[in-house]
């Protein structure tokens, strides 16, 4: 059976359900009992309408819960069965739904899980495996996520802007636990993109596309973090990168420029260098300065004054970083790279050890750590 | 099966066997040896199926504690005068309390400069368990 195409059809049901007249919450459950059953059932011969039969199973699933729920609330609802409707409807359904997992009443850790679950068709356990929580937790924060939209009428316009940081969020939690979020993060901005013309939507999955073609070569075997400098770019997926940049070429073209396009463009100008040293540097500021003007982020600075310790030397680079507060985000691991590239060696492997005890991750840690061991164990005249 | 915590300190427990120097004054070969033998170290609890849990903390933080109706809490740190600081832990599911001490004796033996164990100090805690389904 193939699951990635019957998880596709997932969000087109729930919206069938609901314009049947169910509830969101309930048509989201009853689609997720459904999916259950196809994959206990379905390990000889899954059915050749795949889409029918899951509007059928989730109906009575609806059906089942909401007599079961009638006798005690004696609620009424409209049980028949309405015409199936046609498929322009169910893409309409699937960028409602969208919007709704995405409303800004949410939490981003619900709207997170919401996503996935109402739009991804992933279990509650997959999600719960790849953010590493317990299954039930995860229930509860789904259960609470859609009691909190349960208001919400499902054909009212959304934000595009919370949907993509939405989507940013999955893809950025891509690289850990055992569901591959960044694979999957892919494919939602693959279907967004394919239903609603938009430059930020294009130039996230630009970016997302551009930054996936490195991730096998952005750790060991071992798992050791490889610095962009090192990594090998004889195993870049080339594939990848060119769709990355042929859908940031037509956001662009669009002449609306932002934040994620702009990080888009910096990911390709990285991608477009066979080596470090082609690396155009000059135009990495630039997008810098894009990125700088249209969020005012502190941490784009940061980036940015790196990339100009590329373009302008390390010192420009250190003047930049200046004026930044030194409690930002890596902001010692830059300085230490900075000091290192400027020959300040003493420096620089302080700053790395200082960068270490303020690293986010595992990974990111040793990395530091084996930096400023580099340069305590080199000869020093 | 009963549950133990094996915990790793940054600083603290009993006088440190040996005294080696801070991570960053090893070589970074020295560095990689030590972090693909914590790397193995849980992979090959996994195997055996005695792995719970693994989990490091960064020695950022603080200690907060309440401070009466109506005022934001107090908090103390970061934890620059704290003789005991948690670095991890594992926590292990075994046959035996001798089989957990077995482990931290095999984790303690990580290598440190030269390659040689550093032989520090891991906390072995037993977790309490459920109360038995055929009282004794």
């Amino acid at each position: 059976m193939n699951r990635e195409l019957l998880r596709e059809l997932v969000p087109a049901v729930i919206g069938v359900l609901v314009r049947r007249g169910a509830d969101f919450a309930s048509a989201e459950d009853a689609v997720q009992d459904a999916l259950v059953e196809a994959v206990r059932g379905w390990s000889e011969s899954p059915p050749q309408d795949l889409r029918g039969w899951l509007i059928t199973v989730a109906w009575r699933k609806f059906l089942d819960a909401a007599r079961a729920d009638t006798s005690r609330r004696r609620r009424e609802i409209r049980v028949e069965g309405e015409p199936v409707p046609d498929r322009a409807e169910a893409v309409d359904d699937t960028l409602q739904l969208y919007f709704l997992c995405a409303h800004p009443a949410l939490t981003p850790a619900s709207s997170v899980a919401l996503t996935l679950r109402a739009v991804g068709g992933l279990t509650t356990r997959q999600i719960a495996r790849a953010y590493l929580v317990p299954e039930a937790t995860m229930s509860q924060r789904i259960s609470r996520a859609k009691r909190t939209v349960s208001g919400v009428r499902l054909n009212q316009p959304g934000d595009v802007a919370t949907v993509v940081r939405v989507l940013y969020l999955v893809f950025n939690e891509g690289y850990s636990g055992n569901v591959d979020l960044a694979a999957e993060a892919i494919r939602l901005t693959r279907q967004l993109a394919a239903q609603i013309n938009h430059e930020e939507v294009a130039g996230l999955l630009a970016l997302m596309l551009l930054h996936h073609a490195r991730r096998p070569v952005r750790t060991s075997p071992d798992g050791r973090l490889v610095p962009l400098a090192e990594e090998d770019r004889s195993r870049w997926n080339r594939h990848l990168i060119a769709e990355g940049v042929e859908v940031l070429q037509n956001a662009l073209a669009r002449d609306r420029l932002g934040e994620f396009q702009a990080q888009a463009a910096i990911a390709a100008l990285h991608a477009d260098a066979r080596t470090v040293a082609e690396t155009d540097w000059v135009q990495i500021v630039e997008w810098y300065d894009e990125l700088v003007r249209l969020t005012n982020s502190p941490v784009a600075r940061l980036n940015r004054a790196v990339a100009l310790g590329e373009a302008d030397g390390p010192r420009a680079g250190l003047a930049a970083l200046a004026g930044l507060d030194p409690a930002l985000p890596r902001h010692a691991a830059a300085a230490a790279y900075l000091h290192e590239r400027a020959g300040d060696p003493v420096a620089a492997a302080r700053l790395y050890a200082e960068a270490a005890c303020s690293a986010s991750s595992l990974p990111e840690r040793d990395h530091l750590t084996r930096q400023a061991a580099r340069l305590n164990s080199q000869p020093r005249s | 099966m009963a549950k133990y915590l094996l915990l790793k300190h940054y600083r603290g427990g009993p006088a440190p066997a040996v005294d080696w120097a801070p991570m960053d004054q090893w070589t970074p070969d020295e560095v990689d040896a030590h972090t693909r033998f914590m790397h193995d170290f849980g992979a090959r609890l996994e195997e055996t199926g005695e792995l719970v849990d693994a989990q490091a903390l960064s020695p950022d933080g603080a200690f907060v504690r309440y401070d009466g109706e109506g005022r934001p809490p107090v908090t103390d740190g970061p934890f620059v005068e704290t003789k005991d600081l948690v670095a991890g832990w594992y926590v292990i599911d075994v046959d035996s309390w001798d089989r957990a001490v077995e482990l931290a004796g095999e984790l303690s033996a990580a290598p440190g400069p030269g390659g040689r164990p550093i032989h520090e100090w891991l906390e072995v805690r037993p977790f309490y368990g459920v109360p038995a389904a055929v009282p004794e």
